[in-house]
């Protein structure tokens, strides 16, 4: 078993994965926070849910 | 030819995620950030800091994406330019259908997601800016007219405006004021980068002002456009988005650029070929300073403005 280092172009390429992963989690990480802002500021409550006092 | 050989040669081209970043013009994408935060910081309605946070970064994406198809367009004239020669796709890390493909999918992705952070007008005015620097700007004026900045502006104008539509749902007279001083500093600002660029732009056939009409004009244009945009910008400080913090600082600013617009006007080719364009570049640099620094003092004036130091 040999431990050869990376080509150039191997860690690019892993470059290039883990910056895509990274926006990728990035987005799923502001959809859920803005999922959480909006329904816990009551932006998708319907008008006969709320109640008058 | 050897399989080493064309190994190599896919090696050395194969993009990197910074090539693919490079697309969206970051330089630009700053600009874009730092105006748009003004006008929604700057607007009289409170904004979630996620949902502000958001939005920001969609519209950071969206003038990304329209920098990604203004690349794809003019790949051509970005070979030929020696400030652009170094773009991933001239340079031959992308290719202009990865460029397109890009561009059209973060710009549909930025304003949908836009609408739904905050709301469709702010969706719809990003859509519209992309829309404008990509048709009306890149594909239109650009090779056309010497005005191609001039009226081109407004793209990178609109940010500000954008910012504000996140915060209230519409648009207002102090977010037109913004938009129109971002505007009316495009020419001047653009007008002394071509002066010390040489020849770059007569080599891509760009049909700039100092190009068609020479630099006696164009020296002309900057310092009748810097008057205008010192009318502009000093009369913003008596409007809503003013105040005392605003006032200074544009009166300073403005009195240092018209200083500087009456010296590049003062000048000829030889003066200026002798101090290898030294107060062209100048202006070009404090031109960058000029509207950070009026958009900071609208954000100063609006951040203080609670505490009753701000506005008037």
């Amino acid at each position: 078993m040999s431990f050869r280092d990376d080509h150039e172009l191997h860690k690019r390429r892993l470059g290039r994965n883990v910056g895509l992963a990274l926006v990728l989690a990035g987005f799923i990480a502001i959809v859920f926070g803005l999922t959480v802002v909006k329904v816990t500021r009551g932006d998708y409550e319907p008008e006969n849910a709320k109640v008058s006092n | 030819m050897s399989d080493a050989s064309v190994n190599s040669q896919a090696d050395f081209n194969e993009a990197s995620f910074g090539d693919y970043f490079a697309l969206l013009k970051p330089r630009v994408m700053s600009l874009v950030v730092f105006t748009a935060l003004v006008g929604l910081l700057a607007a009289p309605v409170d904004v979630h800091p996620f949902v502000a946070f958001a939005s920001i970064l969609f519209i950071a994406v969206g003038g990304g994406a329209s920098g990604a198809l203004n690349m794809w367009w003019d790949s051509d004239i970005d070979a030929v330019m020696k400030r652009t020669q170094s773009r991933p796709i001239p340079a031959g890390k992308v290719t202009r259908d990865e460029a397109f493909a890009i561009g059209i999918t973060l710009s549909a992705f930025a304003c949908i997601m836009l609408a739904l952070a905050a709301n469709v007008v702010a969706g719809a005015l990003l859509a519209f800016t992309i829309f404008f620097y990509v048709v009306i700007y890149t594909m239109w004026l650009k090779r056309w007219t010497p005005q191609n900045i001039v009226i081109g502006g407004a793209a990178g104008a609109f940010p500000p405006m954008i910012g504000w539509a996140v915060a209230t749902g519409g648009v207002s007279i102090e977010s037109v004021l913004m938009f129109t001083l971002t505007f009316m500093w495009t020419p001047p600002h653009f007008w002394a980068l071509c002066l010390f660029m040489k020849s770059d732009y007569k080599d891509a056939g760009v049909p700039m002002l100092h190009v068609t009409h020479g630099r006696r004009v164009t020296r002309n244009h900057i310092l009748v456009y810097t008057i205008l945009l010192a009318i502009v910008a000093i009369g913003m400080g008596f409007t809503g988005v003013g105040g005392p913090i605003y006032l200074t600082t544009a009166l300073i600013l403005n009195g240092l650029f018209l200083a500087g617009a009456i010296s590049i006007w003062r000048r000829d080719e030889e003066v200026a070929e002798a101090d290898k364009y030294k107060r062209e570049k100048s202006f070009f640099g404090l031109s960058l300073l000029y509207l950070f620094l009026h958009f900071g003092a609208i954000l100063a004036e609006a951040t203080l403005a609670p505490y009753g130091l701000g506005g008037w």
